[in-house]
């Protein structure tokens, strides 16, 4: 059968946020660029974030600046992050958010007319843009238009809209393809009419999002099966992190359809409060000790926050996620949760009705349609969902290259830049500030090529027989193995974990992989969901086991990652990365260890001693005095 | 608390098919598309329906419910009895790829014929300065979810395929009122509105309204302004007989 076969500059996969930054940034430096997507355009997961984009423009609070946002990025990240991710991140958000604005998007306004921004958790000042609670529709759709309007320049220019820029939607890559040692294009099919197709292209930008379709309780879409982060695996690169995953404190928790479909923290940082079942706000009973002097300590100072920032600290519901998370799990163990298996959430006796229905469109909504629950008169009920995965493809901070040359990653796919826990808002940032940069590495890449891989004619035949090997078979059902893939993740690998769980999980995957290997798909090519999910099976797995893996290696607690047998924080741990490859031939799993590099010297110096202390080694505190002295 | 719900849905590919009939469990709190999901798990692998976000966010799993166009994933098997049948089929107004699915292309093509939004040369990016109450009335159509629902169910082209080339749909038509409607498009879309993408053929009868899951007054706020916008050019007989009979919010003019 015929493979339908493209020569581009830059391939993207994935049409979120990061991939279309990107998409734009290789057309806009005048590199022929496609979008390849698994959905319709404009369906990225990016449409369901909902509180904003952080960026430190100061429009509400003038004493926000990029080192405030820096400083809250790496204290949410409990000290783990790339350090120069961070700073990138924090000094380019503004710019990125002002862009989107001259390209049509519509933010919410402060009353001098600029762009409003709202508090969230982890975060000093208010800091995100946003419009309503559906920023994250209006930045995918402000770049969708900006994708047709690049598509409408080339067609005044050259006659075809799609000469430079070229969305492929519905259209799945199973692997990319190498010639030596670098990319030379990758291979996938139509999920249309299960025709496969052949991108011939120097430089790939994984734009893929995450892996939530691997939990039971995730407020992911169906996308997010770990495309990117096993792609990258299989073509040689790096997975770091893996073991970080974010359980996002609040998920609908009924009915049951609707498990773990999000309620965005804008609740609480609009002046939602979280009760348990005695109707006590618990979250002043669970303040960490490296936050203790950042938050408030009764409910009266908590409150007056919202009016009086500058004499008041911020209440215990906008701690990180993480802390959140387990607090909330913690309460329901202790008997103390809402009949459905929650907390309570309530801004019913917060904010006027008419208030929270202004500031809380969606969520209104959603409540409404889907739990009969008004929440402008009752409490919402709420516990963790699996959310976000902070590991993923190491790259280099400038440039979104990955190890392999012509392989680059921006977004939830790459690792990094949240270390071991992503604050709310610094997502949509990261896609616009990332996305950027690996549309201009992939471009500077090209730039600097003296050749043009090309794809070996093996590899292809490689790669077919593999995305058609399941309608060949007569095996077991996918959905079976997937769904016995979510509840093992959900109960062994979950928001607390211990070694003999994490080593149950291990073992079952390792089942679960010998079972994928046999499962089929019946019915033909055209537009079939059990042969689509047969191919997902094999990311999921793989990334499945990097998760696992390096859940059992970090004998310590921190951020999106808590070990019951290890419930501290060490730094000894926090100098240190555990690093996820493949084996050559794909099968199984490898973790190493790796040094975490030292902060440069004039970041470091932006933070306090005692905060310092609380989370670095006794030999970095001596390096920091020393630096301090000089 | 579950039951076994009748549902017939429709299955087939290049332009052949016919409504196949299934028994299917049902558990409190569901969607129809958790239900069309439970099919696909246990009696149906290859059955075709599109979904991303099961949230009513992402404008996916369009499909007609009952005849009457719907998101699944917004649609409760609780406002249904439990001995009645439900009928799901493919929205009617695009080509059928398979099953549930369709061909939404013209939506795409449409989108793309619309001019982009066109802010004056001197305004840098961080310059912009804008009021909510400006900003307030295309905020409400970029509440969009693309679910192409309302040009599915626009009576223009629902049984009209001829009239596909000269009108954008209520989706697109909204679209020109958003940019029209934007503080800083300098862009003229009046005539284009009216001789290109087709706001005449519009008559208001407010069928898009009805179904847009995102609940914006599609007629009343973008396509009876666009109208009057148009008019100060051209006469419009719709837009005198609009005025008349329909209540109107947020309308006024940019000028």
């Amino acid at each position: 059968m015929e493979i339908e076969r493209h020569e581009y500059d830059v391939v993207v996969i994935g049409a979120g946020g990061a991939g279309l930054r990107a998409a734009i940034e290789a057309r806009q430096q005048g590199k022929r660029t496609a979008i390849v997507c698994k959905s319709l355009f404009g369906k990225a997961h990016t449409v369901m974030a909902e509180g904003g984009a952080a960026a430190a423009m100061g429009n509400v609070n003038s004493d926000d600046n990029w080192m405030v946002h820096f400083r809250d990025t790496m204290r949410g990240g409990k000290f783990l992050n790339n350090w120069r991710m961070a700073e990138l991140h924090a000094k380019e958000a503004p710019d990125r958010v002002w862009e989107l604005e001259a390209w049509g998007a519509l933010f919410d306004r402060t009353k001098d007319g600029k762009i409003s921004q709202r508090n969230f958790g982890g975060h000093e000042y208010p800091r995100l843009a946003h419009v309503g609670d559906r920023t994250g529709l209006e930045l995918i759709r402000t770049l969708q238009q900006r994708v047709v309007a690049l598509q409408q320049e080339d067609e005044k220019l050259h006659g075809d809209a799609e000469a430079y820029i070229k969305v492929f939607q519905e259209c799945t890559i199973t692997r990319l393809l190498k010639s030596g040692d670098a990319v030379s294009g990758a291979f996938g099919y139509w999920r249309e009419n299960g025709r496969l197709i052949l991108f011939d292209a120097p430089a790939v930008v994984l734009a893929t999002g995450g892996i939530g379709k691997s939990y039971v309780v995730t407020s992911n879409s169906w996308e997010y099966t770990g495309d990117g982060h096993a792609l990258a695996l299989l073509a040689g690169a790096k997975l770091i992190n893996m073991e970080f995953i974010q359980f996002h404190p609040t998920g609908m928790v009924w009915p049951p359809s609707v498990r773990g479909i999000l309620v965005t923290e804008s609740v609480r940082g609009d002046g939602g409060v979280l009760r348990n079942s005695e109707g006590k706000r618990f979250m002043f009973d669970y303040i960490p000790d490296v936050f203790k002097d950042k938050y408030a300590t009764t409910e009266e100072e908590g409150d007056r926050w919202y009016t009086d920032q500058a004499n008041n600290r911020r209440p215990p519901e906008l701690l990180p996620r993480d802390e959140v998370a387990r607090a909330i799990n913690a309460e329901v163990k202790a008997g103390r949760g809402s009949p459905q298996g929650g907390v309570y959430l309530d801004v019913s006796t917060r904010l006027p009705a008419a208030e929270i229905v202004r500031r809380l469109p969606s969520m209104h909504h959603q409540f409404k349609e889907l739990a009969d629950v008004d929440i402008t008169k009752e409490p919402m009920q709420v516990g963790p969902t699996c959310h976000y995965i902070m590991g993923g493809v190491e790259v280099d901070a400038d440039t979104g290259a990955a190890a392999v040359p012509g392989l680059f990653a921006a977004g939830e796919v790459s690792g990094g830049m949240h270390g071991s826990n992503r604050l709310g808002g610094n997502s949509l940032s990261d896609l616009l500030v990332f996305g950027r940069r690996a549309g201009a590495g992939a471009a500077a890449y090209v730039d600097g090529l003296k050749a043009r891989p090309a794809v070996s004619e093996d590899s292809v035949a490689a790669a077919k027989a593999e995305a058609l090997a399941p309608l060949e078979r007569a095996g077991e059902n996918p959905y079976e193995v997937h769904q016995e893939l979510q509840r093992t993740m959900n109960e062994l690998v979950g928001i607390i974990r211990n070694a003999d769980e994490v080593s149950q999980a291990l073992e079952a995957v390792e089942k679960l992989k010998e079972r994928a290997k046999g499962v089929g798909a019946a019915g033909g090519r055209i537009y079939n969901p059990g042969w689509h999910l047969a191919l997902d099976l094999r990311n999921m797995l793989l990334v499945s086991e990097c998760v696992a893996r390096a859940a059992l290696l970090r004998e310590e607690s921190r951020g999106g990652h808590t070990r019951d047998d290890f419930p501290g924080m060490s730094a000894e741990w926090r100098r240190k990365l555990l690093v996820c490859g493949a084996s050559p031939d794909g099968s199984s799993i490898t973790v190493e260890e790796k040094v975490q590099p030292a902060m440069r010297g004039d970041l470091i110096k932006l933070f306090d001693r005692a905060e310092l202390k609380k989370y670095i080694t006794e030999e970095e505190l001596a390096d920091f005095d020393a630096l301090v002295r000089e | 608390m579950g039951y076994k719900a009748k549902f017939r849905v429709w299955r087939g590919e290049g332009g052949e098919g016919k409504l196949e009939d299934f028994t299917v469990e049902v558990n409190e709190g569901e969607v129809v598309l958790d239900i069309i999901h439970r099919l696909q798990a246990t009696q149906a692998p290859d059955l075709a329906v599109r979904w991303n976000c099961k949230a009513g966010k992402c404008g996916s799993c369009s499909m007609e419910i009952n005849g009457k166009p719907r998101l699944g994933c917004m649609t409760r098997m609780s406002t249904f009895t439990e001995d009645e049948t439900i009928t799901v089929t493919p929205m009617r107004t695009f080509p059928v790829i398979k099953d549930l699915v369709t061909d939404v292309s013209f939506n795409y093509q449409k989108a793309r014929e619309i001019p982009s939004f066109t802010p004056p040369a001197s305004v840098k990016p961080g310059e912009y300065r804008m009021q909510q109450i400006d900003v307030e009335r295309s905020q409400e159509f970029r509440k969009c979810i693309e679910c192409f629902m309302c040009n599915n169910v626009c009576h223009v082209i629902r049984d009209h395929e001829e009239n596909k080339t000269n009108f954008a749909g209520p989706r697109f038509l909204m679209r020109i009122a958003e940019l029209d409607m934007h503080p800083y498009d300098v862009a003229d879309r009046k005539d284009a509105a009216q001789e290109e993408h087709g706001l005449g053929y519009c008559n208001i009868t407010k069928c898009c309204t009805e179904v847009c899951p995102e609940h914006i007054k599609i007629t009343d706020n973008a396509l009876i302004p666009m109208k009057e916008r148009v008019v100060d050019r051209k006469y419009d007989p719709l837009v005198w007989l609009g005025s008349k009979i329909f209540k109107r919010s947020g309308s006024g003019s940019k000028g």
